[in-house]
């Protein structure tokens, strides 16, 4: 019993050890020598192009889903003025971010891990290191950066996107002006809002490249171990993402109280 | 240049090797064989140092490369060549990209000179250079096997070749075509090359040093002449059916 337990945390402990490893790993992986621009390229857009669709499609219908629940409720406590800034806040620090964050995980994860793992399972990555190039570098890299750069402008499109929606509501279903929705969401752009809206995105981009990644290079197991390795790495970069969004509000929160 | 020093190494609990030495010198050469299991693509794995040994060293010029920096390692991979045993061709990239993928990597040539050396390359592992810009997926078994060596071919500078049963699937002309190269390469850039195969008349043209592998061991480590004369009962039931082509082959050395 006892021998079985040490068994299992020296497993863990080793997991963790091989987790942290990789992830300095892929961190440092962007910075070095050579960098591989084409590459880059073609994930910059895989990523950006490849996300804008469903992000914008998302954008728009909850936006002015939320827009029609808050109007009934502000309507009746007599504040409905005040649905610009709620929408801003709301969106920007936590709808745009998250939504934009699961959209992309589901929709590009999957991709990177199915890619990288089947790309294992049938030597290519010891190809690769055959011929003296680390696997990291060359795709890991190349779809972290991407992510990097995409989710925050993803988000900020979605951002944007559901604001619209919501002054679509404004206009048509709660009569207010044009001028009043958009000096409140004005009102709440706040320095503190725009870098935890901002922030956010950044996190979940490398929480998605991380877990992405790491699942197809451990891959292992044949066809089925691909599709294993792929589904769990979009269920866990996405419940990764919930649990980091909390984190980060909670973080952000305290240390910005004052300018948010 | 390459040596074993009492290497065992298996995957999760299943021993493969147990035991192993050998060395080979600069330039020269071997055949490895040894029963479909025996570990002979492990070996190969073991010199590119895509994995580790349980136990053991592995010297390549004189360092030991288990535990080695990245770094280190990856100098000395760019100097070696390897045609995997299933061709490991990168299949979401063309035909001419995986030969040139070498150049494409490392040289500062223009991409219409790689373009010649890989149509070239091609032509000479007699597959039609035409099929350059198509997928591995649309290529027939043989086909690809001929474009995994050709991209290993096109390694330039390397020092070493791993040859993982290269001709394995491949007609008369296209294996004495790579069979030629290989032997070319070998005299003109004293390539040495190191060549997994169950032709043993094939690969006497390269050279006539052979290792047998067997449960784990090395039961055999010299020359044609001696595996002919080879009585070991380890030997005798692997080599048997070898026998008959071992000896025409002696002969026609003599002749
Ligand atoms: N990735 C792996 N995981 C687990 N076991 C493996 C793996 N690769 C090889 N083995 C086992 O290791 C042993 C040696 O395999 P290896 O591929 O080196 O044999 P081989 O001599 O090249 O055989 P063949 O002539 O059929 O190619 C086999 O018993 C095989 O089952
Ligand atoms: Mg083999």
């Amino acid at each position: 019993m006892k021998s079985v337990l040490y068994g299992r945390f020296k497993r863990f402990i080793y997991e963790i050890d091989q987790l942290t490893r990789f992830s300095v790993k892929m961190f440092l992986s962007m910075f070095g020598r050579p960098i591989y621009v084409s590459e880059t390229m073609e994930q910059l857009y895989l990523v950006g192009v490849g996300s804008l669709f469903l992000v914008v499609l998302t954008g728009i219908f909850v936006g002015q889903g939320m827009a029609l629940q808050l109007n009934n409720e502000m309507a009746e406590m007599g504040s409905k003025f005040y649905l610009g800034r709620i929408m801003a806040i709301s969106i920007i620090r936590e709808i745009g971010p998250i939504l934009t964050g699961l959209m992309v995980a589901a929709r590009v994860a999957a991709g990177i891990t199915a890619e990288i793992g089947s790309m294992k399972s049938s030597h290519q990555l010891d190809a690769m290191v055959a011929f003296g190039i680390d696997p990291i570098r060359k795709l890991a890299a190349p779809r972290l950066i991407a992510l990097m750069v995409m989710v925050p402008v993803l988000t900020i499109i979605c951002d944007i996107i559901a604001i619209l929606g919501g002054w679509f509501i404004a206009i048509v279903v709660a009569n207010i002006t044009s001028a009043t929705y958009f000096s409140m969401v004005l009102d709440r752009l706040t320095f503190g809002n725009i870098f935890m809206g901002v922030l956010k995105p950044v996190v979940f981009a490398y929480v998605i490249a991380f877990i992405s990644c790491y699942k197809g290079f451990t891959t292992s197991g044949g066809t089925k171990g691909v599709g294993r390795s792929t589904n769990e790495s979009v269920m866990i970069s996405s419940v990764v993402i919930l649990i980091v969004n909390f984190v980060l509000t909670r973080v952000v929160w305290s240390l910005l109280k004052g300018s948010l | 240049m390459i040596k074993f020093e009492n290497i065992s190494f298996g995957y999760n609990d299943h021993k493969v090797l147990d035991g192993v030495s050998f060395d080979i010198p600069d330039g020269e050469s071997r055949v490895i064989m040894g029963p479909s299991g025996s570990g002979k693509s492990t070996i190969l794995r073991l010199i590119l140092g895509l994995d580790c040994p349980w136990s053991g060293k592995i010297f390549i010029d004189g360092l030991n490369i288990c535990g080695m920096k990245l770094r280190d390692m990856q100098k000395i991979r760019k100097q070696i060549a390897m045609v995997f045993q299933d061709g490991a061709l990168f299949d979401s990239m063309t035909v001419g990209e995986n030969v040139g993928f070498y150049l494409l990597e490392y040289s500062d040539k223009k991409g219409s000179e790689i373009e010649d050396e890989v149509r070239e390359m091609l032509h000479f592992v007699d597959l039609d250079p035409d099929i350059i810009d198509t997928l591995p997926e649309e290529l027939s078994g043989g086909m690809r096997r001929r474009v995994a060596v050709a991209r290993a071919l096109l390694s330039t500078n390397p020092r070493l070749m791993l040859f993982d049963e290269p001709t394995t699937g491949l007609d008369p002309q296209a294996t004495e075509n790579v069979l030629n190269l290989m032997i070319k390469l070998r005299e003109v850039k004293n390539i040495s090359v190191i060549i997994v195969t169950h032709q043993i008349a094939d690969a006497l043209k390269l050279t006539s040093k052979y290792i047998v592998i067997r449960k784990g061991l090395v039961v055999f480590d010299g020359n044609i002449d001696q595996l002919r004369d080879c009585d070991s009962s380890e030997m005798s039931d692997f080599l048997a059916p070898f026998k008959k082509s071992i000896v025409e082959v002696v002969n026609k050395k003599i002749v």
